[in-house]
């Protein structure tokens, strides 16, 4: 493992340095058909699930395959993609929004090859590779946020609930069945750097205990005033407090304002918030972004808290099939979600979900939450 | 042979989707039995550890990370994400375990001949392990340490013409949807302006100068696939102004079944046969459609854009021809004051070379920003303790009433002095030459 230089000298780091170079020019990637007919597409179809046809002006069709994956994934993994995409796509591929993985040919002659290849191949522990499917009125793959594999504060795991609610969830991964697309995110803490507070049915971790207090090492490894500072809600303030004969300073947290963020923690290590028993999972339905017919809309919380059961998230997707399930059965067509929820009223979601109803699902923060109660005589028994 | 046990995630390895858990066994696999040769910087055995130290997470319910001290590359303050753990001794492979993100090319398209370079270089000075992409849009690099970071910018920069993505403080890296290279309801050329607008504002992308992170996304048309209107500072949304084209010979294409309905993308269950009346005239927003005779009408001056009869009949319908995109700013997920949809600010700009009329209001609305934010204050919660009238005014952009859903709900109206005739400096022993004390 000896230290191999790259041409980097630490001696004089602007020597050939070169910055502020941007990305690679996404014209040097484009496949050959999607050079030649960009902004001259005519109209698509979803020819089966996961298969679309693109065509254009010219009358030429480009045919698209699209597969699932983990968005975490290893170069070996990779490097398959490659070899695939080496084989049938002249060496070209592009990754969706929601971590498909696209791979396109030029005639449909090329499509079952490429099809059954794809769909031959399985991880040693049994799983797909590259299930086909993600497409239409179905339920496409998870975006989401590192949970425990990389984050600091997150109050559940994200590739670990996303793998076991795609598999609840993989038949309809697979068909076009729903009354329109269901998006499902998850982001496993508030912060919610993947933003899923506008999905069809967002899976978000939560804390529910304020960070502890480290008081012998707070001062030594934080900067307490850039703590104070993180914290959203301003719970924290300065103090001091007696520790093994000393008077230290360090922090007070405010337990009652405390809205487990985790952004101390951020700041500051001493301020840890994870906890077995605190942490685990808040259900929220009925957003999209879209502007489709109604406008985008937010999810609204409907679960307010699962235990994290891993590896498998039990009850997690079990309320998740038994959401998708009475969605299926009584929405209409071309209806999301949340238009669902909307016209039955969400008395009624409630019912058919059966969900139970608590005072953790209403409104108390800040001055939106007051546009939520209900302002009308207009309501279902 | 395994390094850790790992029961609960081998769990994992079953069932239909595809398991991150094989993957990583497959690469740590690869990595020790290393047939290339490859000269490995970090670790051999990282992809043990990884697992090990999830394992002990799925153990506790808790994670192990913890947020380092601030780890990057020379001159820039972004593109790096420090990463320690919090049991070193049990998982010395992953101890250090720094993240960088790489700026995505626009529209996620790829050659072989790129990845297979990143993922060499990968390979040989970090984990292996990626994300393809974060959430933001970046390809990201997970688990490497801290002196491969300069090593590794050298060789993107050097051999692979590739930069660094943001992260703290600054413009995140910009995404867009795929848009007109393969879709047919793009309004304007996403990758293009993505493109632009990322090397436009590098210094802003790589050296943090604003209050917090501020992002960019480019939707083509209203169906927002990228989700610009929910997650983006500033959401640039494809729209048209002009009248939608329809063949009407498509149209009794799709009313006599000889095309499928959504481009098939109900094709799993039976609804019936397609009945436009419903399924399109019905659900149309604005009620401006009709079909009559055989022949479908749309009242365009009525018609807010909304994609679902496109969308529902694309062999008929098309975009119009005036083109260009919407402005919305502000979006954010709930924390602090609740979730932020975009607020909409230019109703429409047409999309051209050098974009000025687009970069004049960006840089108008960091000006404001960047001299009125608070520390850790979103553009939308700028907005929001400010007023939307001051978002106008430092835009200089006149009111409308596309700017408001409805119009207020009190009559508190802030006038301004020059507003008022006379202004507010009236004189007190006039008035009381008329009204005793
Ligand atoms: S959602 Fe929260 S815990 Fe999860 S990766 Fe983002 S910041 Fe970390
Ligand atoms: S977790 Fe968040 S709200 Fe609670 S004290 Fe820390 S920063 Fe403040
Ligand atoms: S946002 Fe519109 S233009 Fe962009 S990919 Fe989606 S449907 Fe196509
Ligand atoms: S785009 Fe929407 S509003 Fe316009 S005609 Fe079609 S359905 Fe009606």
């Amino acid at each position: 493992m000896a230290f191999v230089s790259s041409g980097y000298d630490p001696k004089e780091p602007m020597k050939d340095r070169i910055t502020d170079i941007g990305p690679r020019d996404y014209n040097e990637f484009y496949p050959p058909v999607i050079a030649k007919n960009k902004g001259k597409w005519l109209y698509h179809e979803i020819l089966e699930p996961g298969v679309l046809v693109h065509v254009a002006e010219s009358g030429d069709e480009v045919y698209t395959v699209r597969v699932g994956g983990a968005r975490l994934m290893s170069v070996t993994h990779i490097r398959e993609i490659c070899e695939i995409a080496d084989k049938h796509c002249g060496g070209h591929l592009r990754f969706t929004t929601r971590n498909n993985i696209e791979f396109m040919v030029d005639s449909k002659d090329k499509v079952a090859a490429l099809k059954k290849d794809l769909e031959s191949r399985k991880f040693a522990g049994g799983s797909f590779k590259f299930p086909v499917g993600g497409t239409g009125a179905g339920i496409t793959n998870i975006v989401h946020t590192q949970g425990w594999i990389h984050c600091h504060t997150p109050a559940t795991d994200a590739s670990g609930p996303v793998k076991a609610a795609m598999d609840v969830l993989f038949d309809d991964f697979k068909t076009m069945r729903m009354p329109a697309h269901v998006r499902v995110s998850l982001a496993c803490c508030l912060n919610m750097c993947g933003a899923v507070h506008c999905s069809d049915i967002a899976i978000l971790g939560y804390h529910r205990k304020p960070p502890l207090l480290d008081h012998e090492y707070l001062d030594k490894l934080c900067e307490i005033p850039l703590a104070i500072a993180a914290c959203p809600t301003a719970a924290i303030k300065p103090a001091k407090v007696e520790f093994g004969g000393k008077t230290l300073n360090s922090v007070a947290v405010n337990n009652e304002r405390c809205m487990y963020c985790g952004n101390c923690y951020t700041m500051c290590p001493s301020m840890p918030l994870s906890d077995t028993e605190g942490d685990g999972i808040v259900l929220m339905v009925g957003g999209k972004v879209s502007n489709r017919i109604s406008k985008p809309e937010f999810s609204k919380v409907v679960v307010a808290f699962i235990p994290n059961e891993a590896p498998r998230w039990g009850k997690t997707t079990d309320t998740i099939k038994r959401i998708v399930e009475a969605y299926a059965a009584d929405a209409k067509k071309y209806e999301r979600v949340g238009e669902w929820a909307e016209r039955i009223g969400w008395e009624r979601f409630f019912d058919k979900c059966e969900l139970e109803f608590t005072h953790h699902l209403i409104d108390d923060f800040r001055d939106p939450a007051y546009y939520t109660w209900r302002h009308t005589t207009q309501f279902k028994f | 042979m395994a390094k850790h046990k790992t029961p609960l995630l081998d769990q994992l390895e079953s069932g239909p989707w595809p398991s991150f858990v094989s993957d990583i066994k497959q690469h740590a696999e690869v990595r020790a039995k290393n047939t290339q040769k490859v000269n490995y910087q970090i670790p051999v055995d990282v992809c043990d550890d990884i697992l090990g130290i999830l394992e002990l997470s799925f153990k506790h319910g808790r994670t192990h990370w913890k947020h380092g001290g601030i780890v990057g590359v020379f001159g820039y303050g972004g593109g790096v994400i420090g990463r320690y753990c919090d049991v070193p001794e049990m998982f010395p492979g992953v101890a250090h375990f720094h993240t960088l993100r790489i700026n995505q090319p626009a529209g996620k398209f790829y050659k072989t001949e790129y990845l297979r370079q990143l993922c060499d270089l990968w390979d040989m000075r970090g984990s292996g392990v990626t994300n393809m992409h974060g959430s933001t849009g970046d390809i990201i690099l997970l688990g490497t340490q801290t002196a491969q970071l300069e090593e590794i910018f050298f060789e993107l920069t050097h051999n692979m013409n590739q930069d660094l993505g943001g992260s703290g403080s600054n413009l995140r890296t910009p995404s867009d949807c795929i848009g007109q290279a393969r879709c047919e309801y793009a309004c304007y050329d996403t990758q293009a302006l993505c493109h632009f607008l990322t090397n436009q504002y590098q210094d802003e992308l790589h050296r943090p100068a604003f209050p917090y992170k501020f992002k960019f996304k480019l939707d083509g048309c209203p169906n927002c696939c990228v989700a610009s209107i929910a997650r983006a500072d500033m959401s640039f949304i494809g729209t048209w102004k002009d009248d939608i084209k329809v063949d009407q010979a498509a149209v009794k294409g799709y009313v006599g079944g000889e095309f499928k309905s959504n481009a098939g993308a109900h094709s799993g269950r039976n609804w019936g046969p397609f009945d436009i009346q419903k399924e399109v005239i019905g659900l149309c927003p604005t009620g401006c459609m009709k079909y009559e005779g055989g022949k479908l009408s749309i009242n365009n001056r009525e018609c807010t854009r909304c994609m679902h009869c496109i969308n529902v009949m694309p062999r008929a319908l098309r975009i119009g021809d005036e083109r260009g995109l919407s402005i919305f700013v502000g979006a954010k997920a709930p924390i602090l004051d609740g979730a932020q949809m975009g607020s909409l600010l230019v109703p429409f700009v047409p999309v051209e070379e050098p974009y000025e009329e687009i970069t004049e209001v960006i840089e108008a609305v960091w000006d404001w920003w960047m001299e009125e934010g608070k520390n850790r204050e979103r553009l939308g919660e700028l907005i929001k303790r400010q007023g939307f009238q001051k978002m106008l005014e430092v835009t200089n952009i006149a009111p409308v009433p596309q700017h408001v859903q409805e119009p207020r709900h009190n009559p508190y109206i802030f006038w301004k002095e020059d507003e008022v005739e006379g202004g507010w400096s009236g004189d007190i022993n006039e008035f009381r030459k008329h009204h005793q004390r």
